[in-house]
């Protein structure tokens, strides 16, 4: 029987009642009084040097209340990046400043070099292209191996190198890893493309700040995953704001993908802006600044070899990837290409030897971070491509050849050649489970029926393994991070017994608001009806760390859970003094604290509303009220896994692929409410799909971008895609947090796209089309039917 | 958006009055187009003549002659539901963008922008469609004059479009997989004359008529006729969703696969 309450019940998201009735209140729903407009201008061209900037008659026009440039902001710091790298040779990642707004130089088209504030925004658009600028123009690099010859255009002069880092994982595994591949009966190597990705959230970035010059007071509302990030990057970093004089407040979100997890120029722009002229001052991003000056995902260029038995036992993995970071480092963006990707490079399987060296390189581009999934799509594409492949060579089908090197269950704790530790995993039960979805006995059958249509059939399949629930403080400061990785929940049992849940935690479109009360109600035994998650906004919750990263249950809601704890210890003592028992006997299940052994007990509500009506409280034992908060930094990275398969026709005369059946099994840990795990799968997967068949950034060789509209950035859309046939019945429950869980949201995107390329390649191959091996992706229709007549 | 008047006349008359007093006129018809255009700042007329409020450029109708006729105001929607008379033109009409698009855009718009890569230029020119204006009428095969110029002149207007009814005709749609405009598309008509074989989404010059094929097809009416021929790459629109040659090559599928499909 399915629960319809309480955890591993499929509540119904309460937030969609106000999404999908158009009552949501996103930033730029927000109306101040006073309000004015930021306008910004942005380079056109990808490298070039300002010579001057001419704002008079801009600032001269009608409704112009200031203008800004780069200037304006030279004496203040730059946003940085979240991670510090070494590299190969112990020296520290070049980290070029990233200024509010570009000054002297501009780096990528799309790069903002000033600013108008108007009172309307067509007035302020009007000024804005009133700003002469003098912008010398000079030769772009846009092409990471280009970029990393000598006599490259640089991005950055005075670093005097388009190399951010050259970083080797685990260096000492080199030699051992070279010897073996050496010795090898079997190589197979791959080169290959991580593409572009551009994040198109459905919401674009958009800023409001607000001064308050009677206190001093900033606030900020703004499009962010993580508020209390943004205003310590902005507080610590950029503009010294301290943190007690900046509120940071995301309000509904439509949806990130890791895009709104970083501070943007746009942010500091507006506050500053906002204290300058004592009024508000909002922005929010065209599609066309969304597509130009977002933070972009994957981008990598990488060349992987498998060395194996002839028996397709794994011997070892090396990767050379070239990992594109843009123009200026975002501010996760050395942590994705290494520590999200590298540690990754041994996948599911218990291979011996894995290297990994990754160049992370500027280019005249936009600047690249973490996007669903973040690292571990680009190690999973690039793991799970050579392996199919090596699979093709050897004649050995591929689900045989991953399960003949998994990790076995009786083997974890599992330390990978990579370096992690898996706590838990089931592979094996992973495979069986997508045997028994797909009817692989039913596919010559299925293929042949496409044949008679004309039309190429093919299976790809693939696993993955992922490090989630981006914590714990230690290990990522042992790998560069600035930042501690924990998070944090309090929990406030008003007097009359409903309870607000503050959490760090951000929810913009992961369904916190139902899942959360969700693991509150069973633990409280109340109607999780009666809970309120809060979030969003540093002046209500503790502290928090955000959401990205697949973290948001694994950590902030352990936290949650140990706040909750903390509430139940209180409510013991209260109970205890009401029932004049010792603490120590009593008891607490569904709703009810007794006294061990008695039929003597109390509700949940009495001992809430004892709690703040303590007439008779033993003060010195207990204070009044009923909130907790907790920090939780857990031990370990979770790691859920998961098999995917994907069918797809081709149509050999046109090159379009078209996806048939698609299936993920995936190992989530524990499941607090099925549904939404569900429907983050679906949604990883159109963005899996979308990347594997659809998406193309493309820049040209003069840096600009080339499809920066949907006229011809092709997104997903619903009948782009098969009707998923999703399971998470495989559950290997997280050793080590309270919840057993592992985190689902970017397990769609980065599982799915080797499965569809593997498929493509196996309907090629089908065909009689063996000479493909390989094609980048997207494979748009023109790319697959070059493929085939190449 | 820069400021503009708007004006919605009656009359034909009264449009084309409104669009001769200003040379910074200029006529509206669902928008679909001129509006992001306009959005982005890339025009800036003082004035839009809207021609959706003339009664005498809305609806379809079957003329005495056999022809199919459409107002040059009629939504896509409307070509939709109501041009059975001619089912491939109308199966073109509800493939055109989405159905916010067909409820606005118009037939006129679509001819006058003369996108190269637009569906109803190939119904037009693969029909040998007439082409009214308020001050003439020209045969489709003087219209359409290479990517998105046409033989309108300033202040000109398109309020009817007349299609010969063919024996069997289709219009077969390759979509570029991020607008779904045509990234090929080939409309295919059999008259008792000859057939027509329209191709839009591939040249630099605009839709064309591929006469090899038309005499193929004139002289067997089978996907088999075509084998012989092909296209050639040069002149074709090449970007990132596809090259001269793919198209080129696409153009002769797409042709085949209409001659099949054609009812
Ligand atoms: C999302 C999207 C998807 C689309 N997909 C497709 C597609 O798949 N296939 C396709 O063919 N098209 C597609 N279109 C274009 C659509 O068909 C529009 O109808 C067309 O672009 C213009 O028609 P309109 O009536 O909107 O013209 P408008 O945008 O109003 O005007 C376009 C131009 O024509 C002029 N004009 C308008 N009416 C007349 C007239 N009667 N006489 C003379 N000049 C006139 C205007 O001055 C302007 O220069 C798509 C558009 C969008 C926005």
């Amino acid at each position: 029987m399915p629960k319809d309450h309480g955890v591993g019940a499929s509540s119904a998201r309460r937030e969609d009642v106000r999404f999908l009735t158009g009552r949501g209140k996103y930033t730029d729903d927000i109306a101040l009084q006073g309000q004015t407009h930021a306008v910004f201008v942005r380079s056109q061209v990808a490298n070039g040097v300002i010579t001057s900037i001419d704002t008079t008659e801009a600032a001269a026009m009608p409704g112009v209340l200031a203008v800004f440039t780069g200037a304006d902001f030279a004496d203040v710091g730059g946003n940085p990046a979240g991670w510090q790298i070494n590299s190969r040779d112990g020296e520290p990642m070049k980290e070029p400043k990233r200024p509010v707004l570009a000054h002297g130089k501009v780096r990528h088209v799309g790069d903002a070099y000033a600013a108008v504030i108007a009172e309307t925004e067509e007035q302020a658009r009007d000024a804005a292209e009133a700003i002469v600028a003098e912008i010398e123009e000079q030769p772009a690099v846009v092409d990471m191996g280009k970029a990393l010859e000598d006599g490259s255009p640089l991005v950055h002069d005075e670093i005097g190198t388009n190399q951010c880092f050259d970083w080797g994982w685990i260096e000492d595994n080199r030699a051992a890893t070279d010897a073996a591949i050496k010795a090898a009966p079997h190589v197979t190597t791959l080169e290959l493309v991580n593409n572009r990705l551009v994040p198109n959230a459905m919401e674009p970035r958009a800023s409001m700040a607000d001064y308050d010059p009677g206190t001093g007071d900033y606030t900020l509302y703004t499009t962010s995953q993580n508020p209390h990030l943004t205003r310590l990057l902005i507080s610590a970093f950029v503009l010294g704001i301290p943190e007690n004089k900046l509120k940071v407040v995301a309000p509904d979100v439509g949806g990130g993908f890791g895009s709104k997890i970083y501070h943007y120029g746009e942010e500091a722009l507006v506050l500053a802006a906002a204290k300058k002229i004592g009024r508000p001052v909002r922005w929010t991003a065209s599609r066309s600044e969304s597509f130009l000056s977002d933070a972009h995902g994957r981008d990598h260029v990488t060349k992987i070899e498998l060395a194996c038995e002839e028996d397709g036992t794994f011997i070892a993995f090396r990767t050379e990837t070239m990992a594109n970071v843009g123009a200026y480092l975002s501010n996760f963006s050395t942590a994705t290409p290494t520590f999200l990707h590298g540690t990754l490079m041994a996948g599911n399987y218990a291979v011996p030897n894995v290297y990994v060296n990754v160049k992370a390189v500027f280019t005249n581009t936009a600047p690249v971070d973490a996007y669903r999934g973040a690292g571990r799509p680009e190690a999973t594409y690039s793991l799970e491509r050579v392996i199919d492949m090596a699979a093709r060579e050897l004649g050995i089908d591929p689900l045989e050849i991953r399960r003949r090197n998994f990790v076995q269950p009786d083997q974890f704790p599992f330390t990978s050649a990579a370096g992690l530790e898996y706590d838990t995993g089931d592979y094996g039960a992973l495979v069986d489970t997508l045997e028994e979805m797909i009817d692989r006995d039913g596919f010559e059958a299925r293929r042949r029926d496409s044949a008679a249509r004309g039309k190429l059939r093919g299976l790809g399949v693939n696993t993955y393994i992922e490090a989630c629930g981006i914590a714990p403080s230690n290990l990522v400061g042992v790998l560069g991070a600035r930042v501690g990785l924990y998070d944090a929940a309090t929990v406030r049992v008003n007097a009359t017994g409903n309870i607000a849940v503050m959490v760090g935690a951000h929810s913009h479109g992961q369904g916190h608001e139902t899942a959360f009360p969700q693991v509150v109600a069973d633990m409280l035994g109340v109607d999780e009806n009666s809970i309120e998650i809060v979030h969003g906004d540093t002046s209500k919750i503790p502290f928090g760390m955000g959401t990205y990263g697949s973290r948001s249950l694994a950590v902030c809601g352990s936290a949650v859970v140990r706040a909750t704890d903390k509430i139940i210890t209180k409510g013991k003592k209260i109970a205890a003094h009401m029932l004049e028992a010792a603490e120590a006997d009593i008891e607490f299940t569904d709703g009810q604290f007794s006294v061990a052994g008695t039929d003597k007990s109390v509700g949940f509500g009495d001992v809430a509303l004892k709690a703040y009506i303590p007439h008779d409280f033993p003060l010195e034992e207990v204070e009044p009220g009923l909130e907790e908060t907790a920090f939780y930094d857990p031990a370990n990275f979770t790691y859920p896994s998961g098999a995917y398969a994907c069918e797809v026709e081709v149509d050999p005369e046109t090159g379009k692929v078209t996806v048939d059946r698609f299936a993920a099994a995936d190992d989530f840990g524990n499941v607090i409410n099925p549904m939404i795990v569900t429907g983050q799968v679906h949604g990883g997967l159109a963005q899996g799909i979308g990347q594997a068949l659809l998406e193309q950034t493309t820049y040209d060789s003069e840096g600009q971008l080339i499809s920066a509209s949907y006229m011809d950035y092709a997104m997903p859309r619903a009948d782009d895609l098969p009707f998923y046939e999703v399971d998470h019945s495989c559950q290997t429950p997280c050793t080590h947090n309270p919840l057993g869980v592992k985190g689902c949201g970017e397990a769609g995107a980065i599982g799915s796209p080797p499965s569809v390329v593997n498929a493509v390649i196996d309907a090629l191959h089908a065909g009689g089309h063996t000479h493909v091996t390989h094609i980048d992706m997207p494979l748009t229709p023109a790319r697959v039917w070059s493929a085939i007549n190449s | 958006m820069y400021a503009f008047d708007l004006e919605r006349p009656g009359r034909i008359a009264d449009a084309v009055k409104l669009l001769s007093d200003s040379e910074e006129s200029q006529p509206l018809g669902g928008g679909q187009t001129l509006i992001p255009t306009l959005k982005q700042r890339l025009a800036m007329p003082e004035r839009l003549v809207s021609l959706t409020a003339i009664p005498e450029m809305q609806g379809v109708c079957l003329s005495d002659a056999g022809e199919v006729c459409i107002g040059g105001a009629t939504t896509h929607a409307t070509v939709a539901a109501e041009a059975g008379a001619y089912p491939a033109l109308a199966a073109l009409a509800a493939g055109i963008g989405d159905p916010a698009v067909r409820n606005r855009g118009t037939i006129g718009g679509s001819l006058a922008n003369n996108d190269p890569s637009a569906c109803y230029p190939a119904a037009a020119l693969g029909s040998g469609a007439r082409i009214i204006t308020n001050a003439r009428e020209i045969a489709a095969d003087d219209y359409f004059q290479g990517m998105f110029t046409t033989a309108l002149d300033e202040g000109e207007i398109i309020t009817e479009v007349r299609f010969p009814v063919p024996e069997k005709a289709h219009y077969e749609k390759f979509d570029q997989p991020a607008s779904r405009f045509a990234l090929t598309a080939v409309f295919v008509a059999k008259y008792a004359d000859g057939v027509r074989v329209a191709v839009t989404g591939a040249s630099e010059e605009g839709v064309f008529r591929w006469s090899e094929a038309e005499a193929a097809l004139s002289a067997d009416f089978s996907a088999e006729a075509l084998s012989g021929l092909s296209l050639s790459g040069d002149g074709m629109i090449s970007d990132l969703h596809g090259s001269g040659a793919y198209r080129a090559h696409l153009a002769k599928v797409l042709t085949g696969r209409a001659v099949a499909a054609a009812r």
